[in-house]
């Protein structure tokens, strides 16, 4: 348990002093966290997955409130819940279901059988459902029932239970233990590996001779200009280079060196440049459910001139990128304001500002984001493929469960 | 003006109908030559080329009024007297021969350059006037290149003149002889040209408007105008049409240009294969080298050397800087002019300021305002009385030069700001991107009058412009706040003013302007803010332009790779290496004029739509001022 205390809070140092850049790693790194958070954590006899829920809720809690920004953490976090959530309830109907195959045969089933001993015949219902098909729009029609009936149960179980079974409860706690620290491993799988799966769609987006605006540096969209330069398409790159980072100056040396004809604009310039170019591909820091995107600053101008010259605005997000809040003027409550030295020097205006105490002030302005709206949004590519703006909130539907949307909130009422 | 209007509108109703604002078709030239006329003065870039024109259009202008004729004739028979002779035969006019331009003998050359660039200009054919012209201009002498066909063009335009004299007299019978031209042409698009000399003074326009737009090329103009000199009633046709500029993708034409030019360039490598059309040259290798070469180059005037060298260096910047310290130049240039032997002032001295534009094109291309304002001055040139003294004509250059600084920069500048002014009110917050002196006096104006506001000033890379006019705003004590370009949907949100300078507005309404301010309206648009852009009447062109790429400038391209202040941000040090990777540095964008709410001018606050009404109207004042 130190072990895991101390790595959250040098995490939680970290995302308090913006040290970890870039929603991948920092998604990557919440996850790796919560699985060593759900390995160390000592399950109980009973109702397993309401500790582990708990657990991952109470540092997930801090997490997100080290950076209520990255919103990365937010949905590892919920990622990780609704995984135990899954993996609870599919050792459940397993359980149920071996239970109807071969009832009373082992102890095993017995020990199924009476965690859930008061489980109403709907709820295994749902959760037999839910096993079968996709937990989205179930989750979501259901969602109270379930979420409801699962603590519940398993906590009444509990306490209905007596010691004797013990044994056998913690084998099944090391079951869904192991099972979900399993699922864990997978997501964080995918989060390395989202790249590859974007990239490999390039083709399908990118024709010869096309010329592609981006701007600043996302990892994904050079690796998915550089797949499509792999598969011997040629086209050019026009980079905005992406005031006050320049991560811009970046991504066209990289591409530069991959062999891509690749052209450095300054941010200025892209109205200017919108006119000749055919797609402009992003990255994004974060989708959110209402299919608009938080961007890197400037991407807002961006996807106006692209709309004003109606050329197609795409947006490459990872799966862990989205998010399934709503936003609420995103961008002043979703934004962060930098520092003012990445646009004055300290002291460059010492001198006026002294001879200014007259009533002349001065103030710098350096957010960091831009909300792109969903309506300049032409097209979404994900590692599971392209969509609507409009279809996002379904597809995050399929990530999170509904239950684990305020995580915050969750352990006063919930536990 | 307005005699001159009347005369016009006497002579060709059909004129106006044609139009202008048409875009420039050979055949309505002729209907339209008096208009044409007055649209020519507009020309922007001035160039050797220009300058010719300048002469003829003097020549031209006046032929309008009983004066103008008289001061045709005159001219005629001094610059041309050799060749007036020949010229009868000539006048058949040859419609179709088209290159009426007169000036042939001297040196007719001068537009046709313009005709050689084929860019379209060759429509307008010069009448009787533009002869004139070519031979005030000595470029030809310089370049004989090409144009074979200039010789028999300028018997041509020698007869022309010598029937604009006589013809004058009925405009009738021009315009038959318009008309019948007209069929001619039709026949021979190509060479579609306007025989009678009433014409004459449009096709000057239209030459010099051809000319205007080759900005570096002024010496390969020059050298095509030589023999071409006859070509300009081509020209003619096009007057409104907007020159053709020097397009660099010409390679035969560049190489001219180069030729001539006193600025050593180096042709940058990496070039932007989009922008292959405009002059992209190493930066930073010329400074040392014209400064070693300052006592050497005869040519150019100290004064128009040290603008030059200060243009080259970035250290004058800013449209109405960049003017007024031409204007000045020329004024210390004009100063201390002699006119050679056996030269006339009028035709030499053009010739000079011709030369001295194109020293300061090869420094740094002209603005629209330059252009316009040495398109002024070289129009004071030719319309100097052939009665003055030298030194009398000096005095009247030097006090005209004068004139037009204060009264369409300066002048034009506070009625901008009293005009604005009235649109801040208090609590307003305004936003203003870049720097610019018009929207700068604004607010220290309101300033001063204890309006309270606040101003917002956006700035970009590579210029950060912003920073000098922050620095300003702080020191007289307005609350300012700063941020950049990415950042101004950020902070648009609690704007209620946008207030924009322009480099210059074109007659669709389409602002030109630093790079960046179509992105700031753009937004502003977007978040219905009303987007006001201040700029003096002068700067108003009759061009008209779409997007930002056909016309623009390109800056040095490693100030991109270096991010002063930010050691951190190296990446690109050594982009030249790199084959693929091409930095390019733009340094104006055209905003659409829908974005635009109003524009404030000296004569007043406009919608973008009133724009070619004030280049129609107030445009062709200045010139004849």
């Amino acid at each position: 348990m130190p072990d895991v205390h101390s790595l959250v809070n040098d995490f939680v140092n970290q995302l308090k002093k913006r040290k970890i850049e870039g929603s991948q790693a920092t998604a990557k790194q919440a996850a790796e966290l919560l699985r060593s958070v759900i390995s160390q954590q000592r399950v109980p006899q009973t109702n397993q997955a309401t500790a582990l829920i708990n657990a991952v809720r109470a540092v997930g809690e801090k997490l997100i409130a080290a950076n209520p920004v990255e919103l990365a953490v937010g949905n590892i976090v919920r990622r990780v819940l609704h995984i135990i959530r899954e993996e609870d309830l599919s050792l459940a109907t397993a359980a149920i279901a071996g239970l109807e195959l071969s009832p009373g045969s082992d102890d095993e089933d017995d020990v199924e059988r009476d965690d859930y001993p008061v489980l109403s015949a709907a709820a295994v219902a749902a959760a037999a459902r839910s096993t079968l098909r996709p937990p989205s729009l179930q989750t979501l029609l259901e969602d109270t029932p379930i979420s409801a009936a699962n603590p519940h149960t398993s906590s009444s179980g509990g306490d209905s239970e007596g010691k004797s079974r013990s044994v056998d409860k913690s084998s099944r706690g090391r079951k869904l233990k192991h099972d979900v620290i399993e699922a864990v491993n997978e997501l964080i799988q995918d989060i390395s590996t989202c790249y590859e799966q974007i990239a490999e769609q390039a083709v399908e987006h990118i024709h010869q001779n096309e010329v592609i605006l981006t701007l600043g540096s996302s990892k994904t969209v050079l690796e998915f200009l550089c797949a499509a330069k792999e598969k011997k398409r040629s086209f050019k790159v026009f980079v905005a280079e992406g005031a006050p980072r320049y991560q811009g100056h970046l991504l066209a040396k990289e591409l530069a060196s991959r062999g891509l004809q690749t052209t450095v604009i300054t941010d200025s310039a892209v109205f200017a440049m919108i006119s000749r170019v055919n797609m402009v591909i992003v990255g994004a820091h974060a989708v959110m459910a209402n299919g608009g995107i938080i961007a890197p600053v400037g991407l807002n101008m961006v996807a106006l001139a692209a709309e004003r010259h109606a050329v197609p605005f795409v947006v490459l997000a990872g799966s862990h990128k989205l998010c399934p809040l709503y936003p609420h003027n995103p961008e002043v409550l979703l934004n962060e304001l930098r520092s003012p030295s990445e646009l004055l020097d300290f002291g460059e205006f010492s001198d006026c500002m002294d001879s200014a105490s007259g009533g002349g002030s001065l103030h710098v302005v350096n957010p960091t984001f831009d909300y792109v709206p969903p309506k300049l949004v032409s097209l979404f590519i994900t590692d599971t493929g392209g969509h609507n703006p409009s279809y996002m909130y379904r597809l995050i539907a399929d990530y999170y469960s509904a239950d684990d949307l305020v995580v915050k909130r969750r352990p006063a009422t919930g536990s | 003006m307005d005699a001159r209007r009347a005369p016009r509108a006497v002579i060709d109703p059909k004129v106006r109908k044609v139009g202008f604002f048409a875009p420039p078709d050979p055949i309505p030239l002729n209907i339209s030559p008096s208009v044409n006329s007055l649209s020519p003065v507009m020309i922007p870039p001035p160039r050797h080329s220009s300058e010719n024109l300048n002469i003829n259009t003097r020549y031209s202008v006046t032929s309008p009024s009983g004066e103008e004729s008289i001061a045709i004739s005159s001219s005629s028979s001094e610059l041309f007297p050799p060749p007036i002779s020949p010229a009868p035969s000539s006048r058949i006019v040859a419609g179709d021969g088209g290159g009426i331009a007169a000036s042939s003998f001297p040196r007719g050359g001068f537009d046709v350059t313009a005709v050689k660039a084929s860019i379209g200009v060759p429509v307008c054919k010069l009448t009787t006037v533009s002869v004139v012209n070519a031979d005030s201009l000595a470029i030809d002498e310089r370049e004989k290149a090409d144009k074979g066909g200039g010789s028999a063009m300028e018997v041509k335009d020698q007869a022309m003149n010598s029937k604009q004299k006589k013809e004058k007299s009925s405009k009738a019978e021009r315009r038959d002889l318009q008309e019948a031209q007209r069929a001619a042409k039709a026949a021979v698009k190509a060479e579609g040209n306007k025989p009678s000399g009433s014409v004459t003074s449009v096709n000057l326009k239209s030459a010099k408007a051809a000319k205007p737009p080759q900005k570096v090329d002024n010496t390969s103009i020059a050298a095509s105008e030589k023999k071409g000199g006859d070509r300009p009633s081509e020209k003619d046709r096009k007057k409104d049409v907007p020159h053709p500029r020097l397009q660099y993708d010409d390679k035969s034409r560049v190489e001219k240009a180069k030729r001539r030019a006193v600025v050593n360039q180096t042709e940058a490598r990496n070039r932007v294969e989009l922008f292959r059309h405009l002059p992209q040259y190493e930066h930073g290798s010329q400074l040392p080298d014209l400064e070693a070469k300052f006592f050497q180059i005869d040519p150019v005037h100290p004064s128009v050397y040290k603008v030059g060298l200060q243009y080259l260096s970035g250290d004058i910047s800013g449209g109405n800087a960049r003017c007024i310290a031409m204007l000045q130049a020329f004024q210390d240039a004009i100063k201390d002019y002699a006119v050679p032997p056996e030269k006339t002032l009028v035709r030499d001295l053009t010739a000079k300021i011709s030369s001295y534009v194109s020293f300061l094109i090869e420094c740094r291309p002209l603005s629209i305002s330059m252009g316009n304002a040495i398109r002024f001055l070289k129009s004071r040139i030719t319309k100097l009385p052939p009665t003055l003294s030298e030194s009398e004509s000096k005095t009247s250059l030097q006090s005209d030069i004068e004139h037009f600084i204060n009264e369409k920069i300066i002048l034009a500048n506070k009625v901008i700001v009293n005009h604005a002014v009235t649109k801040i009110r208090d609590g307003d917050v305004l936003l203003t991107y870049g720097s610019s002196s018009a929207v700068e006096m604004i607010l220290l104006h309101a300033h001063e009058l204890g309006k309270q506001f606040r101003v917002v000033v956006v700035d970009s890379r590579p210029r950060l412009q912003g920073k000098v006019l922050l620095r300003r705003l702080v020191e007289k004590g307005l609350s300012c706040t700063y941020t950049h370009v990415n950042a101004v949907s950020y902070i648009m949100h609690e704007v209620t003013r946008v207030f924009l300078g322009a480099s210059s507005v074109l007659s669709n309404g389409t602002v030109y302007s630093g790079v960046g301010t179509a992105c700031v309206a753009m937004v502003a648009h977007v978040y219905h803010v009303p987007v006001i852009v201040c700029c003096e009447a002068y700067k108003f062109h009759e061009r008209v332009q779409l997007d930002s790429i056909c016309s623009n400038e390109l800056g040095d391209p490693d100030v991109i790779s270096k991010v002063p202040g930010r050691e951190d941000v190296n990446l690109l040090d050594a982009w030249a290496n790199t084959e693929n990777l091409q930095l390019l540095n733009l340094m104006y964008d055209a905003t659409p004029s829908d974005y635009v709410s109003m524009i404030v001018t000296d004569y007043g606050m406009i919608p973008p739509t009133s724009v070619p009404v004030v280049v129609r109207e107030y445009s062709r004042e200045q010139v004849w001022m």
